[in-house]
């Protein structure tokens, strides 16, 4: 499922409270750690800052513990940066990512990906078109970075958001019902069911209540070619919100 | 094809399949919500707006036996304590309600807990006369709309709460906003801006369900060159006022819709507005499809006592000396209560249900009222006025019973106000009235507390019960304080309402005997409302900061 998020990114890029100015990202970049890395931050081996490839991180807090505590042993040092200063730098780098992105695959290869091969709006809607179980898609690009869009594609089991979390129940009389946990509480439930029905449940009424770990989305890494998987990441990178009519 | 469903799991194959059985609100069920009581499909409850229900399981003889089933506490970012006047909507068990100033949440009718929330952040630029809030949304297919305090139309999703349009439409910042629940014809929301203290230009608009363009608009102060121009002097049609802020209804047979249009602006200082100007204080009469004026009835021409004709325009069905004929019910703030024919908008009758001195009586034959020399607002000490600034009645909404024949009316009995008339110029933005009104006794009334000091003699709020054919008072359930609660009736003859006191009770509708009552803690400012889920009916009223939903006791 395309909402299978990277927790850590809400965190890492939160805007500092207060008064001082943002810490800009690219000029922190471009003074400290170009001389390795260089400008499009591909030079060091197996690493690719501007495409998303890191080789030890996932999550942005890892990045940012990266950024201030370098790795040992290598020849990443330690730096004296704030934590705001090393998530900016870290941000910086996740909107390149996000900008190269878009512009290496074909947007609108991907949107026919979505919503033929892929089959993508069976589950997820974007800009009123779809199916309302998934995630709504419409301003994802905003929302998310590419690499974890890709990500999320391939490997859906990776994290999945607690608002996008499925349960599976079965009544009294033996009936299932699944669908997407809205909200609980000690004596009822209610869930955006498959049929995309709001349904409230008393516990009393259940037989079991299951917390489906598995993302219903499957992994499209050997559905989707390498290059569609990238048009399908441009396409999504590109839903800003505000299409809607 | 054969690579595009091989190895999808089971799951997603389903969901593919899955068509949505949770029925949509059709143009056609809004037409027939009669035919479907345990729903509330429209702010009034149909578009006739009798709020009235064809619900019986709560009788006259099992109210008492009412208690709490749930209630559900406002998390608003503003205070909202003396502020929530939504009718909330029930669509097969799931209730939409707006908490202020601009959310919309899902509850599970039964339980009263949230499915989702959709939360609107507005324009800092938003300058609401009389609070920021909204009083509910429509619904049409999977979509509902609200309009908001800083002037824009939004659609959501009714199944997810997600935003799928939003057009701005007026700007806040010449104080324009939108405050009451639109109204859905067809494939098009009505709707028009609140603002009429702040000099705006009043109009009706529709927009298309799909898009939010807008399909049509009716200006409510005409231009040059429109019909009704020449009712206002010079210049003054710009800053007019004749502003909506409650809802319409809707004939489908005749596919007019009826809205009741606020005071001209300046309010309390027309020197510089001679005329009629029309529309403010009418009712009109638009074709649905296009907005066109089919008819239009003044009910306070050249207006100087903030006496807005917004109040809900009840339409029934019913006869006219020994004539099956289609009527409107008006039961206006200044005073009068009204029957029109809705067909082409005649007059047939009007009297009092309060005391009145501004007019002697109204022309029989037009409607028009007699004004009575020097009842006019004025420099200090100003003059004492009948109904005063808030009216025979307000915006709360009245109920006609079929079953009774009868019309409820949330009434300010024995109350006047003192005008003042004051010099203004127009600064946009800024507060356009030209004077204000004030109670003859200062600090009689309840504010947010409770405490009440006013005798009977200065003004007392009350349910009264008239025969709209004669327009005589048949019963009147009296309190202490004033109201701001609507009336709901529901076909097994019981009655629901309560005021600024807190407390919310049963009248037995033939009669006025008081049946049950329960203290909420707060004002009432809001209309009660009636659904059924799972064959039990609830009855849900908005106060304080809550919504209270009842039911008989298992």
């Amino acid at each position: 499922m395309l909402g299978v998020l990277i927790l850590g990114l809400a965190l890492a890029q939160a805007p500092p409270g207060g008064a001082p100015p943002a810490p800009n990202g690219e000029q922190l970049y471009m003074e400290n750690c170009v001389e390795c890395h260089g400008p499009e931050g591909d030079v060091v081996p197996d690493v690719d800052l501007g495409h998303g490839r890191f080789r030890r991180a996932t999550t942005d807090p890892e990045l940012v513990g990266i950024v201030l505590r370098g790795i040992p042993n290598t020849a990443m040092p330690p730096n004296s940066f704030t934590e705001a200063q090393a998530a900016a730098i870290v941000r910086f780098l996740r909107e390149k990512a996000s900008r190269a992105a878009a512009s290496a695959g074909d947007a609108t290869k991907g949107r026919a990906l979505f919503a033929g091969k892929g089959s993508c709006a069976s589950c997820h809607r974007v800009d009123g078109v779809g199916a309302r179980l998934g995630p709504d898609l419409s301003e994802i690009g905003r929302l998310r970075h590419s690499t974890d869009l890709e990500r999320a594609i391939v490997e859906p089991d990776f994290m999945i958001l607690p608002s996008n979390r499925f349960v599976r129940l079965v009544t009294r009389e033996g009936a299932t019902i699944t669908g997407r946990l809205l909200n609980q509480d000690i004596f009822t439930v209610q869930l955006l069911d498959s049929k995309e029905q709001l349904r409230s449940l008393a516990r009393a009424d259940l037989r079991e209540l299951t917390f489906i770990d598995k993302s219903p989305m499957p992994s499209y890494r050997d559905k989707l070619s390498t290059q569609e998987i990238t048009d399908l990441v441009s396409y999504l990178v590109s839903l800003q919100g505000g299409g809607a009519q | 094809m054969k690579l595009r469903t091989r190895g999808l799991p089971l799951l997603l194959v389903l969901l593919a399949a899955a068509v949505s059985l949770q029925a949509q609100v059709s143009f056609d069920r809004l037409v027939r919500a009669a035919q479907e009581p345990h729903n509330w499909l429209s702010y009034s409850g149909g578009y006739f707006s009798q709020r009235h229900s064809e619900l019986t399981q709560v009788t006259t003889d099992n109210v008492r036996n009412l208690e709490s089933a749930w209630i559900y506490q406002l998390n608003s970012r503003e205070p909202t304590s003396t502020r929530f006047e939504v009718t909330p909507l029930v669509v097969d068990g799931i209730m939409y309600i707006v908490q202020p100033p601009n959310d919309i949440i899902a509850l599970d009718a039964v339980t009263g807990r949230p499915f989702w929330t959709y939360s609107y952040n507005p324009s800092l630029q938003a300058r609401p006369c009389c609070g920021r809030l909204n009083r509910g949304v429509a619904i049409h297919g999977d979509r509902l709309f609200m309009g908001t305090i800083d002037g824009h139309m939004v659609a959501v999703d009714a199944k997810t709460g997600k935003l799928l349009w939003d057009k701005t439409v007026v700007r806040p910042e010449a104080g324009y906003a939108f405050a009451s629940a639109p109204l859905v014809v067809k494939d098009k929301v009505i709707m028009g801006p609140a603002g009429g203290e702040f000099g705006i230009r009043g109009f009706l608009a529709a927009f298309d369900v799909a898009t939010g363009n807008e399909a049509w608009r009716f200006n409510l102060v005409p231009g040059p060159g429109e019909p009704g121009f020449n009712s206002w002097q010079g210049d003054s049609w710009k800053t007019g006022g004749a502003s909506i802020w409650l809802t319409g209804s809707y004939d489908p047979e005749l596919n007019l819709t009826y809205w009741g249009v606020g005071n001209p602006g300046p309010d309390w200082n027309g020197d510089n507005r001679e005329g009629d100007n029309l529309y403010s204080n009418s009712v009109v009469a638009l074709d649905a499809d296009t907005g066109t004026l089919k008819w239009h009835f003044q009910f306070s021409p050249h207006d100087e006592f903030d006496y807005d004709a917004v109040q809900i325009p009840v339409l029934a069905d019913a006869s006219w000396q020994g004539q099956p004929r289609k009527l409107m019910y008006f039961a206006n703030r200044n005073g009068y209560f009204y029957t029109l024919d809705r067909a082409t908008g005649q007059f047939l009758s009007g009297t009092t249900f309060v005391e009145v001195n501004w007019a002697s009586g109204l022309d029989p034959k037009t409607g028009r009222p007699i004004r009575v020399a020097g009842k006019a607002p004025s420099a200090p000490p100003g003059t004492l006025i009948f109904p005063g600034n808030q009216g025979g009645t307000n915006w709360y909404s009245p109920s006609y019973s079929p079953r009774t024949g009868l019309f409820y009316i949330p009434t300010w009995a024995n109350y006047s106000s003192l005008y003042v008339r004051d010099k203004v110029e127009y600064v946009e933005g800024r507060r356009f009235a030209g004077g204000g009104a004030r109670a003859p006794v200062p600090g009689i009334r309840a504010g947010q507390g409770g405490y009440s000091w006013a005798k009977p003699e200065e003004g007392y709020g009350a349910v009264r019960a008239i025969d709209p054919v004669t327009g005589a008072l048949k019963w009147e359930y009296k309190m202490s304080e004033l109201t701001w609660a609507g009336v709901l009736t529901t076909a097994s003859n019981v009655l629901f309402s309560g005021g600024g006191e807190g407390y919310f009770y049963a009248l037995d509708a033939r009669t006025g005997t008081l049946l049950w009552k329960t203290q909420l803690g707060s004002v009432i400012r809001s209309g009660p409302m009636t659904y059924s889920v799972n064959g039990k009916q609830y009855v849900t009223v908005a106060a304080g900061s809550a919504l209270f939903s009842y039911k008989l006791r298992d």
